[in-house]
């Protein structure tokens, strides 16, 4: 087979920066099958392929890769989902340079093999010629509740789906799909992918009982009592967001991220015929270095915001965002004020945000997490001229089910204790996710997702002495 | 979807309606809510648990119609369906070790006052209503208060109906006759709990008060329903929605229910905040 010898990636079609800047399509358009079968070509198929341990559900990357440079897309299909059920979602969303990517071959000298963007191809154009739905598998007569739609949810309904269970999933929000609808914006993720992944679970059977709070309207132990449920799957992820407790948090024009995307992502504030109202910013600042700073501020561009300021602590090497988020915030021109921390938020007489004070700091020595811990320079306070502040500074596991379910082990951070089978101290009942990690990522939810379902499987047919 | 099973107008501005749900109609306790989103394009809005009859499946909504959503919802009829309804949400009110209640509401916290006057009544405690008004068209639930209180004392600003003034003035009035409360609930516009409040504070009486910040997920998602209680950020959804009305900054919260006003409907006037405003006008030293 031809071997493709360039140093770097095929590069990404995306939309231009300053048109994007004032839309929500998504700004990368996707390889054309030229160029995944150009860019597949680069791979070297490793015999030890290094690439498939970065990834968290071990995709068999070379394979799957020889498969699109042999043009044989549906084949790649068939080898990427045997370990990844939401290809489309993690080639788009996945940090590869920090997982796959960050261990391939190629990437020593020059840039790695586009992976993420192979998976993505061979997922859409899955999605746009085949677009089969898959069939619902005989039922084994048994059945499992699943508590959330993120992906750590749908994952684990797929495959307990497919081994036959009658899975029903309870959401709290009107929509499945999680953090991927109403966190992850249209622009970076669209609604529809995630709608078509759903409407996979539903031909395989799957039921998805949306307006349902466990917690409120059932607890976890009427799911067992009341309706029967044989094991239950906690996926209810880390939604509750912190604030920093400075001045002036609470003055008109404070948002959390959360409620920020949810107003524009969930409730379409973007979208002028649904009601949702959002501030009409001029000059926004967004608090923090992650993907959802980056995903709040570029939403703020798009929103009609003139100028819009990230805040952050540390500097660009060390932030938590995907590296083609900030690159792309960058292009689009989101402006870094890195290396600053918020001290106060200011207001007006009529409580609305006109500023913020921010103290300069400098990189001490590194702290647990190993990144070198920010201090505060004394004195180098600055004020930054806004009338929006956004706030991305983390979220925890919200205490819901938690409180309503005795017996169910949580840490001090309030997230769910399990073992690596996903079981937690409750029989039959399991979980993972960011409920478990608190917040992490797409891949990390699903393959928690997996390791469960297959536990549960095994947990049942053990219990109905199948096993 | 939810099908609306009935539906009667209390006065010109005030629907009650029953809402086909019947999970919720078995769950639903006193001090609860729900959130509505009538239409796809519409936005998510909380209502109370007015009251529920698990045998039918009926949950009791009791609104005023202020904006978009409220307004949407008063134009569906019977047999309509709403896309989404969901619930119970907040937590329910700890009424249990109440023996001699004062509820008092004001305008459509009327409505969401009832609930909690007729779970303490239905359990033998002593409940006095103190219902206030602006004026006589704007009564509403006058004979359910009735049926679930020992006493009912309606106000109105008029003096057009019952007592002529404000529900701070009757409530008062009851304390220095010596009649002694181990509760008070307010529940109504936002000065008026305020005043409540400080009024019992006086008098070392226990009040709870129900809070109505702008929400989104009412699950704990989105802060955007932050209130100060006791100096501490709480999320009115999941750690409330009713609170130690001594705690409560009360200033703090009819801020954050001004975010989007200049964005709704310019045109519309919202009874409940001017009412509101005028409590605070005749209350202000
Ligand atoms: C803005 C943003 C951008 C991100 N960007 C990336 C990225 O680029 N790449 C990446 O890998 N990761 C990213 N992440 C992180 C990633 O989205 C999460 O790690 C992942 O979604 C976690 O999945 P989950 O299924 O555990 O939880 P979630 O996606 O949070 O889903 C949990 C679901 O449970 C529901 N739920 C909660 N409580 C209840 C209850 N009591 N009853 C019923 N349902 C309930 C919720 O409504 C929700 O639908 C981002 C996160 C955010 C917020
Ligand atoms: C837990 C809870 C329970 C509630 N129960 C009831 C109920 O039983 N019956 C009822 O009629 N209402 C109730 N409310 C209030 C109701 O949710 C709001 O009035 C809601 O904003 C109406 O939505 P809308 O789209 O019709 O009006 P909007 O367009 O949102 O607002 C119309 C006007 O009201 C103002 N406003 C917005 N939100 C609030 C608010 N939360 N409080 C005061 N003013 C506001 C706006 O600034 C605007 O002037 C409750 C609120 C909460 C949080
Ligand atoms: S799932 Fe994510 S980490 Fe795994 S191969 Fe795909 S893009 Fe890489
Ligand atoms: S490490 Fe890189 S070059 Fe080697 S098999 Fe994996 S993707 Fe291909
Ligand atoms: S309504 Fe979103 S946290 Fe309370």
């Amino acid at each position: 087979m031809r071997r493709n010898p360039s140093l770097s990636k095929v590069p990404m079609p995306v939309q231009d920066p300053i048109q994007r800047a004032a839309n929500f399509d998504e700004v990368a358009l996707g390889y054309t099958a030229a160029m995944a079968v150009e860019e597949a070509s680069r791979c070297l198929d490793c015999r030890h392929a290094p690439c498939v341990a970065g990834c968290p559900v071990g995709v068999k990357i070379p394979d799957f890769i020889r498969q699109v440079a042999a043009e044989d897309f549906a084949a790649a299909f068939d080898t990427i989902t045997q370990s990844n059920s939401l290809p489309a979602i993690c080639g788009r969303v996945c940090p590869q340079e920090s997982q796959c990517e960050a261990r391939c071959v190629r990437g020593i000298k020059g840039e790695p093999v586009a992976i993420g963007r192979l998976e993505r191809f061979v997922a859409d154009h899955h999605r746009e010629t085949v677009g089969a739905r898959p069939e619902p598998v005989p039922a084994n007569g048994h059945s499992v509740a699943v508590i959330g739609a993120g992906p750590t949810g749908l994952s684990c309904a797929a495959d307990l789906a497919k081994l036959g269970y009658a899975v029903t999933i309870y959401e709290a929000f009107h929509t499945g799909g999680g953090v991927l609808v109403y966190g992850i914006p249209e622009f970076r993720l669209p609604e529809s992918i995630v709608r078509d992944e759903i409407a996979n679970l539903e031909a395989l059977g799957v039921k998805l009982e949306i307006n349902m709070v466990i917690g409120r309207i059932l607890t976890v132990d009427e799911l067992f009592d009341d309706f029967g449920y044989e094991a239950v799957y906690i996926g209810t992820g880390a939604g509750l967001p912190s604030f920093m407790g400075i001045e002036g948090e609470n003055l008109i024009g404070v948002y959390s991220a959360n409620e920020y995307l949810t107003r524009s992502n969930l409730m379409h504030a973007y979208d002028e015929r649904y009601d949702t109202p959002i501030r009409r910013s001029r000059r926004v600042a967004v608090i923090g270095g992650g993907n959802v700073a980056m995903d709040a501020a570029r939403t703020a561009l798009r929103l009609g915001a003139g100028e819009v300021t990230i805040v952050y602590r540390r500097s660009f090497k060390e932030m938590p965002a995907r590296i083609e988020e900030v690159h792309h915030a960058r292009e689009e021109g989101v402006r870094f004020e890195n290396l600053a921390a918020p001290v106060r938020i200011l207001g007006d007489d009529q409580g609305q945000v006109r500023g913020l004070v921010c103290v300069r700091m400098e990189l001490g020595e590194p702290d647990a997490s190993g990144r070198r811990r920010p201090v505060e320079i004394a004195g180098s306070d600055f004020e930054l001229d806004v009338d929006t502040v956004i706030i991305a500074i983390g979220t925890s596991p919200n205490p819901l089910i938690r409180n309503t379910t005795a017996g169910l082990e949580t840490n001090p951070r309030g997230c769910i204790v399990t073992a690596p089978d996903g079981s937690t101290s409750r029989p039959g009942v399991f979980a993972g996710g960011d409920a478990v990690t608190g917040s992490a990522t797409v891949i990390l939810a699903m393959g928690a997702g997996k390791t469960a379902a297959a536990s549960i499987d095994a947990y049942i047919r053990n219990k109905a002495g199948e096993a | 979807m939810y099908q609306i099973l009935s539906k009667r107008a209390l006065n010109e501005h005030v629907t009650m309606m029953e809402v086909e749900a019947p999970l919720i109609a078995k769950k639903a306790l006193p001090g609860q809510f729900i959130i509505f989103r009538v239409d796809e394009l519409g936005e998510r809005v909380p209502l109370t648990v007015a009251a529920t009859d698990p045998e039918r499946g009926a949950v009791t909504i009791i609104f005023q119609a202020v904006g978009h959503a409220t307004k949407k919802l008063q134009q569906l009829e019977v047999g309509d369906q709403i896309l989404d309804f969901v619930g119970p949400l907040g937590r329910p009110s700890d009424l249990d070790d109440a023996r001699r209640a004062v509820v008092i509401g004001g305008g459509v916290g009327n409505a969401i006052a009832y609930p909690s006057a007729r779970y303490l009544h239905e359990r033998g405690a002593v409940v006095d209503v103190i219902a206030g008004f602006r004026s006589r068209d704007l009564v509403i639930l006058e004979e359910e208060f009735r049926a679930a209180s020992t006493r009912l004392f309606i106000t109105t600003d008029d003096g057009s109906y019952g007592e002529a003034g404000f529900v701070t003035d009757k409530l008062r009035a009851l304390l220095d006759a010596g009649n002694q409360y181990d509760l008070a609930i307010a529940i109504g516009p936002v000065p008026m709990m305020k005043f409540v409040s400080k009024l019992t504070l006086e008098y070392g009486l226990r009040t709870l008060v129900s809070l109505n910040p702008i929400m989104v997920d009412g699950t704990g998602m989105c802060g955007g329903c932050r209130v100060l209680v006791g100096g501490q950020t709480r999320f009115a959804c999941v750690d409330g929605p009713e609170f130690d009305g001594h705690q409560v900054d009360f200033d703090d919260l009819m801020l954050r229910n001004r975010s989007y006003r200049e964005q709704e409907l310019e045109d519309h006037s919202c009874r409940l905040e001017q009412a509101a405003q005028k409590v605070e006008a005749q209350h202000a030293p």
